[in-house]
């Protein structure tokens, strides 16, 4: 048997490049879709990829909680109208929940920096020490500032790759420069390191942050003291992010003496938050485009058995030559699908390496991040094969049931 | 000894549209293992029918053939494959081989179906191809070769297998007189070696080559003598 498929092959071989051209098209259908699905998977991997590392660069551990709308005789104001979130909140959280690894608090707004000849609009953060381990800052150059800067409200500053492209001429040294904020000469003590894009959009290195003192009296100014429109706290073990996220919230309304129905005055988002929906939609997306490809392999696999068909036909002579000496039912079968699957098999080769090369000039053109596994590739073969066996069964078995003298007799 | 071919009142209906077509009516035949027999007779006689019957391409519709001891009627389509591979070798008037493919593999085609190794397969087919003297020629394909020597490649084809019973039908029908006396030596030859021919024609001459001529005409055996008979 395994001679008759090793020579079964070698003739199917022999037929498609005697066909070279009709072998061709009826492969492309194949090729179009196992390119497709291998493009698509790969796009929507690396999108999945890029979501992944963005959440991981907020910190995955983190949770953020911010001011909500305040009520004042039913008038609403907008988010963050009014602060209703203060350090003493922060403070509390800390003593109160364990699970707490870090808690620390903000302040920020836009403002106009100079340094030098040159100024640049930038978010400027005043943040505990604690924002800074919380979000995982890490430093190209310099390093950050002390609980000490935080309690002498000293004038030093972390700054963003974005600020530093923009104040600064390249090569020039940014550590130890000093920007005016309002005109408060601010010492650079450390050039924070690239983060990218937040999965909202913003630029995260579009920042000076300063101590929260600093912001809070020299800078920033404030309504009252204590008030932040940020506490940043994290816990060290992702599982307990939910149970940190119910406590907290029961100690601010308790806090905030919110009774009975009275709505939160605060939101609490959790990295887990953003990239479950971060996730969603990139699979999402993913599934969409692998069904789009899928019907293309489809199509595919309908040109193998409509060409298969037309082959049934043209030898059915030379199948009732193979059925008089001696071929039975199964060893006819089996040529047209090793045919068939042969066709799908060069096809799905031929595909991958068209999705492969789809996904690379994808990165290179649209800069868009792509990730080609080994399984996505075994994935999309495997199932090129598959499809040419479906599609190869009909034709296959109709070439089987011949009668062997009309099959002698056709012309 | 049995009788390599014992056939007893075999039927044959066909049913064309709303008209039945009785193409064999009770034809009983015997031939006997190393016989040459030539059927004859005109179209429409039954004679194809009985030949695809022998040839286990078909099936009786009533009565009993046994061939070299073995009832064939009622056998499944893969067994009859089986007994066309072990015991039948087919010689066709149009030859019937398998376009773009060497004489070799054409005559190799046979042992494809008994899972012989390719060593093998290509060993027992450049035999067959000496034996009806084509040797130098297994790299041709049938285009590249004359009517009679495709026809050659198909009477190795049908003695790679050393089948008990060699079926030609109309084997020189396609060929010119001087092919035609080739091809019937070789015939003569292989029956010489114990194989039994039978040989269907309408050409009298040809027939004329075989020991024995049975004439079948509406389905039945119109007369079975030996060819010195007819001739004296």
């Amino acid at each position: 048997m395994t001679t008759f498929v090793w020579l079964t092959i070698v003739t199917a071989l022999r037929i498609l490049q005697r066909n070279r051209l009709r072998a061709g098209l009826t492969m492309l259908g194949i090729i179009i879709g196992v390119g497709a699905v291998i493009a698509m998977v790969s796009i929507g991997e690396g999108a999945k990829l890029a979501v992944q590392k963005q959440i991981a660069s907020m910190g995955a551990n983190s949770i953020l909680i911010w001011p909500n709308y305040s009520m004042v005789s039913g008038v609403r104001g907008g988010q963050g109208a009014v602060i209703t979130l203060t350090v003493a909140d922060a403070i509390d959280l800390k003593k109160k929940i364990p699970l707490l690894a870090e808690t620390g608090w903000s302040r920020s707004g836009s403002m106009q920096v100079m340094s030098g000849g040159r100024n640049w609009n930038t978010n400027v953060i005043g943040a505990s020490p604690s924002v800074l381990t919380i979000r995982d800052w890490a430093y190209s150059s310099g390093g950050p500032f002390t609980q000490t800067d935080m309690d002498t409200a000293a004038r030093v500053a972390l700054i963003g790759q974005t600020v530093v492209d923009n104040l600064f001429e390249s090569g020039e040294e940014p550590v130890g420069a000093v920007l005016r904020l309002k005109n408060v000469p601010i010492r650079i003590i450390g050039v924070l390191s690239p983060k990218g894009q937040s999965p909202s959009g913003s630029d995260q290195d579009d920042v000076v942050i300063i101590p929260f003192t600093t912001a809070e009296r020299k800078v920033l100014g404030t309504s009252f003291l204590g008030s932040v429109n940020g506490i940043h706290v994290s816990t060290d073990r992702t599982e307990d992010v939910f149970d940190a996220v119910e406590q907290i919230r029961e100690v601010l309304r308790s806090r905030h003496r919110l009774q009975g129905d009275r709505p939160d005055d605060f939101t609490i988002r959790t990295q887990i938050d953003v990239a479950k929906v971060q996730e969603g939609t990139s699979e999402t997306l993913t599934g969409m485009l692998l069904a789009i490809a899928s019907v293309s392999l489809l199509v595919g696999g309908i040109g193998i058995m409509n060409i298969l068909l037309v082959s049934v036909t043209e030898r059915t002579r030379e199948i009732g030559i193979r059925m008089a000496v001696g071929a039975k039912r199964l060893h006819i079968m089996m040529q047209f699908l090793i045919e068939a699957m042969t066709l799908s098999m060069v096809g799905g080769g031929v595909g991958v390496l068209f999705g492969v090369a789809a996904a690379r000039l994808t990165s290179i053109i649209a800069g868009w991040p792509t990730v080609i596994s080994g399984q996505t590739i075994l994935t999309a073969f495997g199932f090129s094969l598959v499809v040419g066996l479906f599609f190869g069964l009909y034709p296959a078995n109709k070439a089987a049931r011949l009668n062997p003298i009309e099959a002698l007799r056709y012309e | 000894m049995v009788p390599l071919i014992v056939c007893e009142d075999l039927w044959k209906v066909y049913r064309v549209g709303d008209v039945e077509v009785q193409a064999l009516r009770g034809l009983s035949v015997t031939i006997k293992e190393g016989e040459f027999v030539a059927i004859m007779g005109t179209s429409g006689s039954g004679k194809s029918t009985l030949m695809n019957i022998l040839g286990c391409l078909d099936q009786p519709s009533k009565g009993h053939y046994r061939l070299g001891g073995v009832e064939v009627a009622g056998l499944q389509p893969d067994q009859l494959a089986e007994i066309r591979n072990q015991k039948i070798g087919f010689v066709f008037q149009s030859f019937n081989l398998i376009p773009r493919t060497s004489a070799l593999e054409n005559a190799q085609l046979p042992l494809l179906y008994r899972g012989l190794s390719l060593k093998e397969q290509r060993a027992l087919a450049s035999v067959a191809l000496e034996r009806v003297g084509l040797k130098g020629r297994e790299h041709h394909t049938p285009t590249q070769l004359s009517g009679g020597q495709q026809q050659r490649v198909a009477i190795a084809r049908a003695l790679v297998t050393s089948p008990s019973l060699l079926l030609a039908d109309e084997p020189t029908g396609n060929l010119d007189t001087q092919s035609s006396d080739e091809i019937m030596a070789i015939l003569k030859g292989l029956n010489r070696d114990g194989i039994t021919v039978i040989l269907v024609t309408h050409e009298i001459d040809i027939a004329a080559h075989a020991a024995r001529e049975i004439v079948i005409k509406d389905g039945q055996v119109l007369s079975d003598r030996t060819v010195q008979d007819r001739l004296s």
